[in-house]
């Protein structure tokens, strides 16, 4: 597939164009991400197939589905992560509020400054835990002198829930925390550049039932300031924590809805086969 | 005699392995499952019970026997030698072995013709000997052995201790050269230190080992110590160590970053084993391009601009050198660059920093003492290079930090201590060996330093 039939799949979102109308969805709620038509290659493999999915502003939007089912794929659409492997090719549009992310005019340092990202496995960088916190208001220039950048960490810490465990021990390194805060000073980390989504891969699937349970207290706090998109394996954690979720099956988006009526009620009989455990 | 008795030997083993295998398929009737260890492993057996105590024996009689001839020549005659000092029996007994087995004499007279003709016997007698115990041991072997093989007999066992055993002997081979090496090294250097006391050799600033003989008569043949200062030489090295890290550090350090993040796989897999064919050229060959491509070189720059540059100077070696060392820094690095998870680079692209950006403050920072003790490893390589320096910095042992003069580094100096006719015992060839034991201690404390960095580094990823 060439350029120009990228360029058609985004003349065909028609009202998807950079810098368009705000986005709501059919009963009036606000709508921060809205993916149209996206296709997603790797090399000759297509990983996703005409997906349009709606992201809720403010809400928790859980994707599920089984191993290579393509979500996953989805969320390192959002804030074009998938820029970093040379052979995948992504068509349709994604929307941030007015901007097409993939339109050219896009910096996607800013970009990725405003959709911050959570990993499947911890990743602290090695170096002190103040340090990790104060790498991405660092390199945005986000503070003027050091205070402020002490606050911004201290407040980045106490959203993730994490400034009691670790305020005596900032100068230790991040990497000699325990994984669970390990994981949650990489929320911590996400949240210092202030983004207004936050993509989260499978972010308990490294972690112990207790650490997990804080990162699934931890998300659903998060959710009044910020608009969360998690992968996950669990569905219990995606009823758990969800609003909204989304079910990926062979690239395809099967279905998506109300958490409750998914679980409760699908509409597709391989959402049904899903969450019943009958595969995956 | 030795290479037919081995060559003897070879036949053996091969007919004892196809004996034994055969002998122990037989012993159970066709029934492999029956025996305790495979065929093969009884053939092994057999070949090693037949062949190696016969070896060992051959091995130990070619060792011992000309000193046992020796000492036999010398009392059967006795009246020959008598009166004559040790080189000139020495003498003696060499032309009496080449008149009995050929080779150059120096000249003949009776007693060495006797002489020759009581070696040519005893050796005769010996090899008969020789061959004889040989072939019991190998027959003996070879029948006890095939007596022992039975279905439960545990050969397996036998053939794995005496693998475990040659491969100790072989790791022991190595480690007991280098301490041969060392011990060498440090005897040596005492007799040196005899003779020139300790502190001038290491504190001393002068070095002219050609002038270690002074006055004539009743002081004659006393030795100077003032001339064996070893510090320019370690100076020298020094400087030309450094000119080759700062040439060296960057360049093999982008390489590296170039090569792991940003080169596309197909230029990675050119580029990087090109690279490393730099490590493949011998350093005699960087020698006369440094003497002869990049000294005048350096020289007509310097000249254009109203420096005066030595033909020979430290900078066109340690620039060679430099250049030598870059696919140590860049192929250790790269591999250390390659070895930061993956999950980091993402981690900070996530945050939206740019390439360069995680290249500096997260893969570099994350690198950093596997990077250290690359250049560490390429340093101690630099200070042992000799053939550089040689061709292109010159012999004079000046005492400059200015790279444009002529210096003189400790390999060097060794090399020309010990080239051309030389006593054994003057104070100028000892000196080269307590120069190479300096030098191997420095490069020992780069190097163990190097590896505690390196083990640090790995505590931290596991």
């Amino acid at each position: 597939m060439s350029m120009e039939k990228v360029m058609d799949a985004k003349t065909d979102g028609g009202a998807a164009m950079p810098a368009g109308a705000a986005m709501v969805t059919a009963d009036g709620v606000p709508v921060k991400m809205r993916g149209s038509n996206v296709n997603v290659f790797y090399g000759e493999k297509q990983a996703l197939f005409d997906v349009g999915l709606d992201v809720r502003d403010r809400h928790v939007t859980a994707l599920i589905g089984p191993s290579g089912c393509g979500k996953s794929t989805f969320l390192r659409c959002l804030n074009r992560m998938n820029d970093t492997i040379d052979v995948c090719r992504v068509t349709g549009t994604i929307m941030l509020d007015r901007t097409d992310i993939y339109d050219p005019s896009v910096d996607v340092v800013e970009l990725r400054a405003r959709v911050g990202m959570v990993f499947q496995k911890p990743n602290p960088f090695p170096k002190s835990i103040y340090e990790n916190v104060a790498y991405g208001p660092r390199i945005h220039g986000l503070t003027r002198n050091k205070s402020e950048l002490d606050d911004v960490v201290a407040t980045s810490l106490q959203k993730a829930g994490l400034y009691e465990e670790v305020k005596d021990r900032l100068d230790e390194p991040g990497t000699g925390l325990s994984g669970g805060q390990q994981q949650r000073l990489c929320i911590a980390r996400a949240i210092a550049v202030s983004p207004e989504v936050i993509l989260m891969d499978e972010p308990c699937s490294a972690l112990d039932p207790i650490a997990t349970a804080k990162v699934e207290e931890l998300i659903d706090e998060l959710r009044e300031n910020y608009t969360i998109v998690i992968v996950t394996h669990s569905m219990q954690q995606a009823a758990r924590v969800s609003q909204r979720t989304a079910f990926f099956h062979l690239g395809n988006l099967v279905e998506e809805g109300e958490t409750k009526e998914i679980f409760t009620n699908p509409r597709d009989k391989r959402t049904q086969d899903y969450i019943t455990g009958r595969f995956g | 005699m030795f290479t037919t008795s081995l060559l003897l030997l070879a036949v053996v083993l091969v007919a004892a392995y196809f004996v034994g295998r055969t002998r122990a398929v037989q012993v159970v009737g066709g029934q492999v499952s029956d025996l305790h260890s495979l065929p093969s492993f009884h053939g092994a057996f057999l070949a090693i019970v037949a062949v190696v105590p016969a070896f060992v024996l051959l091995l130990l009689w070619s060792i011992l026997a000309p000193r046992v001839l020796d000492t036999m020549i010398l009392s059967t005659h006795a009246d020959a030698v008598a009166g004559l000092g040790t080189p000139e029996t020495e003498a003696f007994l060499r032309d009496a072995r080449a008149i009995a087995f050929g080779g150059i004499v120096g000249f003949t007279d009776a007693a060495k013709e006797a002489a020759a003709q009581t070696y040519a016997s005893l050796n005769a007698t010996a090899d008969l000997m020789l061959g004889a115990a040989m072939t019991l041991l190998a027959v003996g072997g070879l029948f006890g052995g095939y007596r022992a093989i039975a279905p439960r007999f545990r050969a397996r066992h036998v053939v794995e201790r005496v693998v475990m055993v040659l491969l100790v002997m072989c790791s022991a081979v190595a480690v007991i050269t280098t301490i041969g090496i060392v011990l060498s090294l440090i005897f040596e250097s005492l007799r040196f230190f005899q003779k020139v006391p300790f502190f001038d050799f290491v504190f001393g600033t002068h070095w002219s080992p050609q002038s270690a003989f002074e006055g004539a008569g009743a002081t004659g043949g006393d030795t100077n110590a003032e001339v064996f200062g070893a510090i320019p030489l370690l100076a020298g090295t020094m400087l030309i160590t450094l000119i080759a890290i700062l040439v060296a550090a960057p360049i093999g350090l982008f390489a590296a970053i170039y090569l792991s993040d940003y080169a596309s796989r197909p230029v990675r897999a050119i580029a990087k084993p090109v690279l490393e064919v730099l490590a493949g050229i011998p350093t005699v060959v960087y020698g006369f391009f440094a003497a002869l491509t990049v000294a005048p070189a350096f020289r007509g720059a310097g000249e254009s601009i109203g420096l005066s540059v030595s033909s020979e100077s430290a900078l066109a070696a340690g620039v060679v050198m430099g250049i030598m060392i870059i696919p140590f820094v860049s192929s250790l690095s790269d591999d250390v660059i390659n070895s930061v998870p993956q999950s980091l680079r993402d981690g900070s692209a996530g945050l939206g920093a740019t390439k360069s950006e995680t290249i500096r403050k997260v893969v570099l920072p994350a690198a950093l003492p596997g990077i250290v003790s690359a250049l560490i490893l390429a340093i101690s390589r630099a200070i042992g290079e000799t053939m550089i320096v040689v061709m292109a910095a010159g012999l004079a042992a000046n005492l400059t930090v200015n790279p444009l003069e002529a210096v003189t580094t400790v390999t060097v100096q060794i090399v020309t201590l010990l080239v051309g006719d030389q006593e054994f015992d003057s104070a100028k060839t000892l000196a080269a060996f307590a120069l190479g034991l300096l030098l191997f201690c420095v490069t020992l404390a780069l190097n163990i330093f190097a590896l505690r960095v390196v083990q640090k580094y790995r505590e931290q990823y596991d």
